[in-house]
């Protein structure tokens, strides 16, 4: 019995390391990054005197910080649909018994061994629109090759924003309603964000279609035999059987991938930065500039903070989820 | 009847076929958009000084030159361009040890989690795993400020150190999972044969965690590679940076030629490329670990 407890003694030592690690290098960290967003500290020597709010409430009125919110919603939502799109199809087909799947499975999957610094710094060439000097360049110049010039595209390069104009009808019909905000250049779409849409696709997309794959792999045959017995055709079959079984693959690709997209930095920093006007500029690297290029330590405190919400509201009920049906199991 | 049937089951087979083709057509041109990037690297990199133009980007080069990549490697003191060997070197330093340790700490945590777990572990377990999601932005500040007291700021340990303790949530994460699908009375009856914490760790569990041990080396292997966020913001000395840091360097500087920065990512890319491609059913088991699914 001694030797029981000495051993349980033993079990927490051993662990310990990692459970204090993670309680400081995790939740003491962000509780003094939290605290440090509430702070007078703006140049290289902290300065912690409490000034409230003022961080957050000014950086609203920043344009560059409404531009981020921007760009940082264009991305999720275009980055998650064609993530899960083209993950989807493609398991379905590999699915089919196909001829070389192992071979089809790895050029898919490849990219994501590769760094997003490596990713950026391809496909910023392969989507560098070229000059009026140097002619049509990457994939403009195989357009043009394939007869197809007019799906050439200013890429990232490109400034417009998509959004509606306050004179125009629909925004004169919004304010009327009292929607007037919705009429505005920051609640748009930038086209530039397309560009870093795709080159992370390129990247992402053979994950959802790996977590798809395992998805169908995992429905039991005789489930697919007896649905085709009853008469249903193969559109039914996917439709009515398969797809909603795979709502929970779904569910975690949407998360994973979802607080992915709200962290993006390291793509933008070696593919296009900022961009014109802001147009591919994301949170995490407007936090990056400011605290380590502008020693604004509170402003990118605040920053972090808000990015941090955004995150835990993705996660926290997922992970409290996952845990407690793994507790009833 | 049967002529009925016959034609029936002809004209469904000739309709598969077509079905079948098409599908192999789809599969094709995807295969094709995931290459595309692969080709020009390729292409681009084999290219001589002369040969490099936008106009020609796509066109085969004359011959296989290898002075994009000699260049990419050692540099050209003449024309100020680093090369990327001794911060590919730093990246082989930083990445074996980090990942050695953080895979050893998540195997014991995860032996603890499962085989002598404590009142509170299912709390405890969670809150460890919240610190994989976080932006790493949210603890950037206290991190520099507190690496600079320890005396890690700058330099490879200092970064070691940081991969190994934020790479501890999804090493024990995947650890759990193993060691869960291993039979706790495995454990019990080397409990009642007398073995204890260590024993059992060493002569019963060890020994089966191979496989364990192979899925967490290759993701944080390359979780830790392709890192740039801690690189840039941890090491400041161009001497002492990872390869991505000293690529995205050499990629944002206009002296240095595309063809040279064609053949530096593919050089940053090999290692973890050579992985995957010789490893890669292990890379897909880490992959599906990390969405929690075991």
């Amino acid at each position: 019995m001694r030797h029981m407890t000495r051993d349980r003694l033993l079990s927490l030592l051993l662990i310990a390391p990692s459970v204090i690690a993670l309680a400081v290098f995790v939740y003491g960290f962000i509780g003094f990054t939290a605290y440090s967003s509430l702070t007078k500290w703006d140049a290289l020597t902290p300065d912690l005197t409490f000034v409230g709010l003022r961080n957050y409430a000014k950086l609203f009125t920043v344009d560059r910080f409404l531009c981020d919110l921007r760009n940082t919603v264009t991305f999720t939502v275009l980055f998650l649909a064609a993530c899960l799109l083209v993950g989807l199809v493609l398991a379905i087909l590999l699915d089919q018994r196909i001829k070389g799947e192992n071979v089809f499975r790895s050029i898919f999957l490849f990219p994501m061994a590769i760094s997003f610094i490596v990713t950026g710094i391809v496909w910023r060439w392969l989507l560098n629109p070229g000059t009026a000097q140097t002619g049509s360049s990457g994939i403009n110049l195989l357009f043009e090759k394939a007869g197809l010039g007019f799906l050439r595209s200013g890429w990232f390069t490109d400034p417009t924003i998509l959004y509606i104009h306050p004179d125009s009808g629909l925004g004169t019909f919004l304010a009327r309603i009292g929607l007037g905000g919705l009429a505005n250049p920051y609640v748009g779409i930038s086209l530039a964000m397309i560009s870093v849409v795709i080159a992370a696709t390129w990247q992402m997309s053979g994950y959802t279609m790996a977590l798809y794959l395992a998805g169908l792999r995992a429905i039991p045959d005789e489930l697919r035999e007896a649905a085709r017995v009853d008469g249903a055709s193969e559109l039914q079959l996917y439709r009515h059987i398969i797809l909603p079984l795979l709502q929970p693959v779904t569910l975690s690709a949407v998360i994973i991938l979802g607080h992915m997209s709200l962290k993006i930095f390291d793509l933008v920093v070696s593919m296009t930065g900022p961009g014109p006007a802001f147009a591919t500029d994301v949170p995490a690297f407007f936090m990056f500039d400011t605290t380590f290029r502008g020693s604004n330590y509170a402003q990118g405190a605040a920053i972090a903070t808000l990015l941090l919400i955004l995150v835990a509201v993705l996660v926290v009920p997922y992970l409290v989820y996952t845990v407690r049906t793994e507790a009833e199991l | 009847m049967t002529v009925g049937a016959a034609t029936a089951s002809k004209g469904g087979r000739a309709r598969i076929r077509w079905g079948r083709v098409a599908i192999y057509a789809v599969l094709t041109a995807a295969a094709a958009f995931y290459l595309l990037p692969v080709y020009l690297l390729f292409i681009t990199g084999m290219k001589s000084f002369q040969e490099v133009s936008l106009a020609r980007m796509w066109e085969l080069p004359s011959g296989l030159h290898f002075d994009s990549y000699i260049k990419a490697w050692l540099g050209k003191e003449s024309e100020g361009i680093r090369g990327l060997s001794a911060n590919i070197m730093n990246s082989f330093y930083l990445a074996i040890p980090a990942t050695l340790i953080s895979a050893l700490m998540g195997s014991v945590n995860g032996y603890v989690l499962t085989k002598w777990k404590f009142r509170g572990a299912d709390v405890v377990f969670p809150l460890m795993l919240f610190g994989m999601f976080i932006p790493y932005q949210s603890i950037l500040i206290p991190l520099v400020q507190t690496l600079q007291r320890l005396h890690l700021y700058g330099s490879i340990p200092g970064l070691i150190f940081v991969h190994v303790v934020y790479g501890l949530p999804i090493t024990t994460l995947i650890f759990r999972n193993y060691y869960a699908g291993i039979p706790s009375e495995l454990v019990e009856a080397a409990k009642i044969d007398g073995a204890g914490l260590l024993g059992i760790y060493r002569h019963i569990l060890f020994p089966i965690s191979m496989p364990g041990f192979v899925v967490v080396i290759i993701w944080q292997f390359q979780s830790i590679w392709n890192d740039f966020l801690f690189g840039v913001v941890v090491t400041s000395r161009p001497a002492v940076q990872p390869v991505t840091v000293a690529l995205n360097n050499m990629a944002g500087s206009y002296i240095v030629e595309w063809n040279v920065q064609m053949a530096g990512s593919l050089l940053a890319a090999l290692p973890t490329l050579l992985v995957f491609i010789f490893l890669g059913r292990y890379f897909m088991r880490g992959l599906l670990a990390g969405s929690l699914k075991g």
